[in-house]
């Protein structure tokens, strides 16, 4: 699970920001291993950050362009090396920019064995009459840097009938509850959590994105998104503990994509971008939960972003020989 | 094109100030490297409408570059020169577009890997600048003043916070006709020390009439139909099939005053320049007048460097309401004062920051008052840090210890 969309420790886990995080910080880290630094040394834009993130090596491309990734993903790995099938790995992803981050275009892995990416505002959206989008656009909003930005979708996308077929859900049950939730991250863990109960998946990647809105320059909002993705990492362990699929085995990762700029570097402005490169938006956290980790530990050690492909490669027992990465020592 | 082929007459479109500026210069600009002489271009071609202080630092930087012996400016753009550049970089047209070879030129850096080279030559060239450039006398203190809160009653959000290390947090403040108070103050500044584009009043909703001319005024809603027209022509150009985001970051490095209906010509020509960039180049500018006031501060201290500013927040739109203009469906605006306040209060601080980048910056004073309540911060030379007073002050005698 990606605490995407650019946190920084200032407002998560520096004194002055745990109260941002009171699920993080009272409920999942004494059940973690806690890494306290994570450095992310690739592009800090969110699409190709959290591409390299799935597949353990810096990407390159241009951040904003309907790209996948040029790497294999974790999915890739996953299904090739354990012979899974399409319906044992998926992606819930916050925006149509991520549309093709379930499959890369390595010739040794590539097509027809990735994840299914699910885009729940793109879905929400196929259900909805023109007529009826006004109710919805708190939860249809695409992209943050951008506001007035929703890329077109390109490639073989699942239609709006065949998901909700896969998910055992009525296109009026969805967009009525859909109606009641906050936020685009709200649906995405509903969408989630309908797919861990309907198809109950072995390796599901979700990429929050609500902090974003800093971009908009409006503090209280980003501290919003803080708290609200805070109460849904929450959300979807309880999920986790209860679903009889998932219940004491299963293993989570919670880690941001990346950070934001730091309020003195002069070629930002603060927390509402990440331009600068500098040391704070390029350092962020891991934490790891489940039957096999130990608990309430805190690693200090300084690892990279890369290294989560590696290491969900040595969980779940498959290789990961084209990452950059190296697994973590203390997660198996 | 390679900086050594450049001739004067390649600076024909550039407008008059910019073009004598560049062809002065052109034995110089033919030595610099490909990685750092568009950025400087980039500055060049807005000279015409630059703040006086803009053009101060930008004829120092020619001076300091053409009065660097041969060997010494090798040196210096060493870092630069070795940064390993695409061909296609080459062939952008970077003496007319030069913005545009910039967001370019960055894109590259990135995928490269070779940013922190960049950054580094970058921090290291603007020390030795900065260390080569006389230190400017100015006529008095630089005073920063910020107002916040307005609509909030109750609040439960601790202000300051950030801001309270570096002054004195005031908890018992009377501040009957606060707003009057400062206003008063920062003409009576552009009165006694009366300087172009010097003394600056912006505001998140309407700015108050002031007692004297000399103050550089700018708003949030006289801007409406400004920020209207270019959401607009920004919608367009980010529908499906419009040309996305390269193509909108384009449009806006190139919009004009005149394409958006203000004047771009004199003295309120080089306002609405500034005005334009701040709703395009700032994030969430056109959207919500916290932020617009925050990047407006921020750039006016960046670019004016001004004796005094005055900046004042004003509730914004809700989140929802701000989709809904967004999505071209808005009812009814809704504000939203609390959101507000706590937008404000960083921006506060963020101003504090602005401020403390600028020369004199050991003895500039700075003020953030809660509008309609008792509580303000105070920095500057006198005051303490980390200090919290409970004790009763009128704000006037406050400010009249600032000015």
């Amino acid at each position: 699970m990606t605490f995407g969309g650019g946190a920084r420790d200032e407002e998560t886990f520096m004194p002055e920001g745990q109260e941002n995080i009171p699920h993080l910080l009272n409920e999942l880290i004494p059940q973690s291993t806690f890494y306290t630094q994570v450095i992310n040394r690739g592009i800090l834009g969110h699409y190709v950050a959290t591409a390299s993130l799935a597949t353990g090596v810096y990407e390159t491309f241009n951040n904003f362009a309907a790209v996948s990734p040029e790497n294999p993903t974790v999915f890739e790995y996953f299904r090739k090396d354990l012979n899974r099938p399409a319906t044992d790995a998926w992606v819930v992803a916050p925006s149509n920019g991520f549309a093709h981050i379930g499959e890369s275009t390595h010739r040794a892995y590539g097509q027809g064995l990735g994840a299914g990416v699910l885009l729940p505002k793109r879905l929400l959206s196929a259900a909805l009459s023109s007529a009826g989008e006004s109710q919805y656009e708190h939860l249809l909003r695409d992209n943050y840097e951008s506001p007035l930005y929703t890329p077109e979708l390109t490639g073989s996308q699942l239609d709006l009938h065949e998901v909700a077929e896969l998910l055992k859900l009525s296109v009026t049950d969805f967009t009525t509850h859909a109606r009641n939730l906050a936020s685009p991250d709200e649906l995405s863990v509903y969408v989630a959590r309908q797919l861990m109960r309907q198809l109950a998946p072995s390796l599901l990647w979700i990429t929050l994105h609500d902090i974003d809105i800093a971009h908009s320059g409006t503090y209280s909002l980003y501290l919003e998104g803080i708290q609200r993705t805070d109460r849904l990492c929450s959300e979807i362990w309880k999920t986790i503990q209860s679903e009889p699929e998932y219940a004491g085995k299963t293993t989570m990762f919670i880690l941001p994509d990346f950070g934001r700029d730091s309020d003195t570097d002069p070629g930002g402005n603060g927390f509402q971008h990440h331009r600068t490169g500098d040391s704070l938006s390029r350092t962020t956290w891991m934490m790891v939960l489940g039957p096999q980790v130990r608990q309430n530990v805190v690693v200090d050690r300084a690892i990279e972003s890369t290294d989560l492909v590696p290491s969900l490669g040595r969980v779940l027992g498959f290789s990961t020989q084209l990452s950059r990465g190296k697994p973590v020592e203390e997660v198996s | 094109m390679q900086p050594g082929e450049l001739t004067p007459e390649r600076f024909s479109s550039y407008p008059p100030l910019a073009k004598q500026l560049a062809t002065t210069h052109i034995l110089l600009l033919q030595q610099l490297p490909l990685a750092f002489l568009p950025l400087l271009l980039r500055e060049v071609i807005a000279y015409d409408w630059k703040f006086p202080a803009e053009r101060r630092d930008l004829d120092n930087q020619f001076a300091y570059l053409a009065g660097l012996p041969a060997d010494q400016l090798h040196t210096s753009m060493q870092p630069f020169a070795q940064l390993r550049l695409s061909p296609e970089l080459g062939s952008v047209d970077w003496v007319n577009s030069p913005a545009q070879f910039s967001e370019k030129l960055t894109a590259h850096l990135w995928t490269t890997h070779q940013i922190e080279e960049f950054r580094t030559a970058s921090v290291e060239y603007v020390h030795k600048l900065n260390a080569a450039t006389p230190a400017e006398k100015l006529p008095t203190h630089r005073l920063s003043l910020i107002i916040l809160g307005e609509g909030v009653t109750e609040n439960r959000y601790p202000l300051f916070r950030k801001l309270r290390p570096q002054g004195v947090y005031l908890k018992n403040v009377n501040a009957q006709d606060g707003r009057r108070i400062l206003l008063d103050a920062v003409a009576q500044r552009a009165a006694e020390h009366p300087a172009p584009f010097a003394h600056w009043y912006i505001d998140g909703a309407t700015n108050d009439p002031l007692p004297r001319d000399g103050v550089t005024c700018m708003n949030y809603s006289s801007l409406g139909e400004v920020r209207a027209t270019l959401v607009n022509k920004m919608r367009k150009v980010m529908q499906p099939g419009g040309g996305g985001p390269e193509l909108l970051r384009t449009m806006l490095a190139q919009m004009r005053p005149e394409e958006l209906g203000l004047q771009g010509t004199g003295d309120v020509g080089v306002l609405n320049h500034f005005q334009v960039s701040i709703l395009t180049e700032g994030s969430g500018t056109q959207l919500f007048s916290t932020t617009f006031v925050q990047w407006s501060a921020r750039e006016a201290l960046r670019r004016a460097q001004p004796l005094t500013l005055l900046a004042r927040f004003a509730p914004r739109l809700h989140e929802q309401s701000m989709r809904e203009l967004i999505a071209g469906t808005q009812q009814k605006p809704v504000p939203d004062p609390q959101g507000s306040l706590i937008d404000a209060d960083m921006g506060a601080y963020y101003t504090w920051i602005n401020q403390q980048r600028l020369s004199g910056a050991e003895q500039s004073r700075f003020l953030v008052w809660f509008e309609g309540h008792n509580e303000a911060l105070v920095a500057g030379p006198g005051f303490g840090r980390g200090v919290v007073d409970s004790s009763a002050i009128d704000l006037k005698d406050l400010v009249s210890h600032l000015t």
